[in-house]
């Protein structure tokens, strides 16, 4: 088997590279049995299984999907493939963002504080389920939003804060676990596994 | 504090804030301004370094009070720099909470032979480099990111470009040693080699490694970028262009796109006025070239 025949069935995990944490995925995705691609333009998102919206800055983040048009892009791949944001990427999902309030893709009904835990000097290390992860200049998940507590998932609570939220096919969390390097993480392994059910709803219906 | 096997939770804000700019500001404006045109981080200075220059003088760590401003008004990371050497400078800075410290060349050193003990410090610290053992020592002594120091407040890329290069040039050197070549080199670069090692294994530095010093135009930041720097700090550059907020903005979208040469055309249009007048290094006096100061 070549290995393009062995890509095949591999589904395709793209990176938004705008700004912030990309590279580190690769390792993960890769050992989770995807393929990993940093992408920065509409073309290139359109391409993909899965996005991944990374660890940054979440302000510059909005001002450059503005700026370089790709907000419908992501609008659309939010409506029809699974997407996961970390940290500044979980700001993006929110339906509720304050500190200050800004804008978001709203796919998840949660309000979230940004930089909630305070400045760089509070970040620290947690375990989640037994995988060491880093929580940097994170935003808190203040509540999820009324009527939804039944259908937003919490695989993880820290001082009774959720930090990691499953909702339809998205995924939020506050952490990085791609800081850590014993690959594949948990979280991207559950998220690869959403992507590829995904993929198999679709092969199936047509 | 440290778990196995992560990445070092203060080289980790580093890797946030890749494929960013980080711009100096001496006013809230001027922070509000950065923020506003993508900024991922801002240094909070009391003169960029052009002024510094000009004005002459010891420079040191900025007033408390215009870092506090600087912090209020921003959501993203606020840097502030302390002199060379100048620990106690450093545990202020640590004590007002920004989240990055630049022990700077740009400042007059407090410390001719010693630079901090940054693995003491619950703050990440950034550090200029101008080759590889350089940015091995200050990794050793903690810093979490490294930068090129370039020529500080000239406006002039070359410094950087030379910085970089080296950086390149001896990492590949590095890379390809044998294992019995990497003590000698250890020896020869006054590099430690337990880092050696590490660069020899993963064909980089261990922590990021930005680009600063002199960059005033968006190809300047386009040519760092493809050097290989994963993020530049613009200094001067911006706010003693004559159009800030333009050329503010032209340099993150051209630091975006570093690889794609229309979209860095793009933003050289956009620019609606000439960059910061700029400085031949040769004409700078010697006690004034900031490259040269720390080891």
């Amino acid at each position: 088997m070549s290995s393009d025949d062995t890509n095949q069935n591999k589904p395709v995990i793209g990176v938004l590279a705008l700004q912030g944490c990309v590279t580190p995925h690769q390792p993960h995705i890769e050992a989770a049995g995807g393929i990993y691609k940093a992408v920065k333009t509409a073309a290139q998102t359109s391409a993909v299984d899965g996005l991944i919206l990374p660890g940054g800055e979440s302000t510059t983040m909005l001002k450059l999907i503005d700026r370089f048009g790709l907000e419908d892009i992501i609008r659309e791949v939010c409506q029809t493939r699974p997407v996961w944001g970390i940290c500044a990427g979980a700001i993006l999902m929110a339906e509720i963002v304050t500190n200050p309030s800004q804008k978001s893709f709203a796919c998840i009904p949660m309000e979230i504080i940004r930089n909630g835990y305070g400045s760089q000097i509070d970040s620290k290390y947690e375990q989640i389920q037994n995988y060491p992860v880093s929580f940097i200049r994170a935003p808190i998940i203040e509540c999820i939003l009324d009527g939804h507590e039944d259908d937003v998932k919490i695989p993880a609570m820290i001082d009774d804060k959720a930090v990691w939220v499953e909702y339809k096919d998205f995924m939020a969390t506050t952490f990085h676990p791609e800081l850590t390097l014993d690959f594949p993480s948990p979280m991207h392994q559950s998220f690869i596994g959403k992507v590829v059910a995904r993929i198999g709803e679709k092969t199936l219906a047509a | 504090m440290s778990a196995a096997n992560t990445i070092n939770i203060k080289t980790g804000l580093a890797e946030m804030l890749k494929g960013g700019v980080i711009m100096d500001v001496v006013t809230a404006e001027q922070a509000k301004v950065a923020e506003d045109a993508g900024a991922v981080a801002v240094m909070a200075l009391e003169r960029v370094p052009s002024d510094i220059r000009k004005d002459g003088g010891v420079a040191r760590m900025s007033p408390p009070d215009l870092i506090q401003e600087i912090i209020d008004v921003s959501s993203i990371p606020v840097m502030a720099k302390c002199r060379i050497g100048h620990f106690a400078e450093a545990q202020l800075l640590q004590a007002l909470n920004v989240d990055y410290i630049d022990e700077s060349e740009v400042l007059t050193p407090a410390d001719e032979e010693h630079h901090i003990a940054k693995n003491d410090f619950k703050v990440p610290f950034v550090c200029g480099a101008t080759n590889l053992a350089e940015a091995l020592r200050r990794i050793g002594e903690g810093a979490a990111l490294i930068r090129t120091k370039g020529e500080p407040g000239t406006g002039n890329v070359v410094e950087a470009v030379r910085h970089l290069r080296q950086m390149n040039k001896e990492i590949r050197a590095v890379v390809h040693s044998d294992e019995t070549e990497l003590m000698a080199m250890a020896k020869v670069m006054g590099a430690p080699y337990e880092l050696l090692k590490l660069v020899r294994e993963h064909g980089r530095l261990p922590v990021p490694n930005f680009a600063a010093g002199g960059i005033a135009t968006p190809a300047d930041a386009a040519l760092c970028m493809q050097l290989g720097a994963e993020s530049v700090f613009v200094g001067s550059g911006i706010f003693k262009s004559d159009n800030p907020e333009k050329f503010a903005k032209a340099i993150v979208k051209a630091t975006a796109h570093f690889d794609d040469p229309a979209i860095v055309l793009e933003a050289t249009k956009e620019l609606e006025g000439v960059a910061m007048r700029g400085t031949e290094i040769s004409e700078i006096e010697e006690p004034m070239l900031m490259a040269n100061r720390g080891w």
